[in-house]
């Protein structure tokens, strides 16, 4: 608790230093407004356009958290299929490797041209971005079983679904975290990219990455800089909340994750 | 221990086993395990100790030769089979309750049976305090003893044990061959049973098999003529001494022969 009370000091102390520099800067260089603004301007921004910052976040969190949830499922199904057998391994993985490759910008104007612009096509883009992690992570923990353990089951004549639901699926678990962790941070970059593209189908109303483009077409840099602290409180978040599910799961029985940690 | 009828429950007729490289594991294994013994195979490393348990449970097949057990083939005897590995294997998400019914859970038993023999045999084991902790929390003895307890719980006729105390500290290794001779008195299963140990070997068993090395074959088989109930006393006799020192001996023999 006292460690833990002293790291959070550090972080504090390490902001309160970013933001003295940061102001420091504009004062020594003399930055026009529209270029830096001051932190002061930034945190008058926040509190003069909270609502319509908040309405961009919950936005923004519900496209990332569809995007996570459904590529959590859809990863878990797939990894599952993989587990089945080396030959389909060997055939289906490089295509998930495809979708960690293709460049979601590029693809981004077709999904629109698909779905059509909005929080549908934003949120397709998340799912496919958090796929990848999801599925290697998984299909890891499946086939990493303890032959001993593999032994025991096939002793009382397991069933493949046996052997599948009550050994490998709970043994994926700490894995399947592992892959979620990553996907939860780049499902938020994904939604935020692809509201740069598809944010909203109606004008001036839309999720982060939206109101940044309008923001900085509009030289609203305070109000610019309030966004992409936003954004990167949503990932903080949504980092914060799957370590807690994945203590609150696995911390009776698994070792790794007794004592939360970030890396 | 012995019944007055002998009857087969382990026949290796002309086994051998080698593996992808072609080189013999286990050669010409010829022995039968009659019901109600207790046999150890006991050698050096690489004899093929752990592939004989193995080979009797089916999870490997014979390259050349037939096994049968309990009149059947090795995987259709499965249900008559428990196997004991040496690391415990408990399933980590499990608490030891959930651990111990495992077998019966997987074998369709109903939930009430399985409550009564999970409850009866964390009683037996001396576990019943501990049954809803998970296996992080138990010592490497408890740890024995839920899988044990786990193994027991489908009623097995025969027990196959591979260095199943070799991770423990000697005390509890002493403690728990005196609990595992005690359940054995009680259930009457037979018992195969694979060690390092010279003094557990002798301590547990009716038989013990001594295998020699490159490739692993049968060197020598000893009966162990000690009286059938045996307790912590024994150990300090001159005859298990005797027993002790003449294995010793024989396994010196097959590592040079």
């Amino acid at each position: 608790m006292r460690r833990r009370l002293i790291t959070l000091g550090n972080a504090v102390a390490v902001f309160a230093a970013l933001v003295a520099l940061w102001q420091l800067i504009l004062w020594i260089f003399h930055v026009p407004p529209y270029m830096l603004p001051s932190p002061y301007a930034v945190a008058k921004a926040v509190g003069a356009r909270f609502p319509s910052l908040l309405t961009s976040l919950s936005i923004t969190a519900e496209e990332a958290a569809g995007g996570l949830i459904a590529g959590t499922a859809m990863g878990v199904v797939v990894a599952l299929i993989f587990a089945q057998s080396r030959w389909v391994r060997k055939m289906l993985y490089p295509y998930t490797l495809l979708l960690q490759t293709v460049p979601i910008i590029a693809i981004a104007p077709l999904i629109i041209m698909w779905v059509g612009a909005g929080t549908g096509a934003v949120t397709l883009i998340a799912f496919i971005m958090s796929l990848a992690p999801i599925i290697a992570n998984t299909t890891q923990g499946l086939i990493s079983v303890e032959e001993n353990l593999v032994h025991l089951f096939l002793m009382h004549n397991a069933s493949r679904a046996q052997l599948l639901f009550k050994l490998r699926l709970p043994h994926s678990v700490p894995s399947l975290f592992v892959g979620i962790r990553i996907a939860s941070g780049i499902a938020v970059i994904g939604a935020v990219i692809g509201e740069l593209y598809a944010g909203s189908s109606r004008v001036g109303e839309g999720g982060l990455g939206y109101s940044i483009l309008y923001a900085s077409s509009q030289l609203q840099t305070d109000y610019l800089f309030a966004l992409v602290l936003a954004a990167t409180v949503l990932g903080f978040g949504f980092l914060f909340v799957v370590m807690f599910l994945e203590w609150y799961c696995l911390h009776r029985w698994h070792e790794s994750a007794r004592v939360p940690e970030t890396d | 221990m012995s019944s007055d009828v002998e009857v087969p429950m382990i026949q290796f007729a002309g086994v051998r086993k080698s593996y992808g490289n072609g080189q013999a594991v286990l050669d010409d294994l010829d022995l039968v395990v009659l019901k109600g013994e207790f046999v150890t195979f006991i050698g050096p490393s690489g004899c093929g100790k752990s592939t004989v348990l193995k080979l009797i449970s089916g999870l490997t097949p014979p390259t050349a030769g037939t096994i049968s057990v309990d009149g059947l083939t090795p995987k259709n005897a499965r249900e008559t089979i428990s196997y004991i590995f040496q690391d415990a294997s408990l399933l980590p998400w499990r608490t030891v309750w959930q651990n111990v019914g495992l077998g019966l859970e997987l074998e369709g038993a109903s939930k009430d049976r399985r409550r009564e023999t999970t409850a009866a045999l964390l009683e037996l084991v001396g576990l019943s305090h501990v049954a809803k902790a998970y296996p992080r929390e138990l010592s490497g003895g408890m740890k024995m003893r839920a899988s044990i307890a786990r193994a027991l719980a489908t009623s097995p006729r025969l027990l196959l044990m591979d260095e199943p105390f070799a991770a423990l500290d000697e005390m509890s290794r002493d403690r728990l061959n005196e609990e595992l001779l005690r359940l054995r008195a009680e259930q009457k299963w037979t018992a195969v049973f694979v060690t390092h140990s010279v003094a557990e070997a002798v301590f547990l068993s009716t038989r013990i098999v001594i295998l020699a090395p490159n490739p692993g074959r049968i060197h020598a088989m000893l009966p162990v003529e000690l009286p059938p109930e045996r307790t912590a006393a024994l150990r300090s006799t001159p005859e298990f001494d005797d027993l002790v020192g003449k294995v010793s001996r024989t396994l010196r023999e097959a590592l040079t022969s």
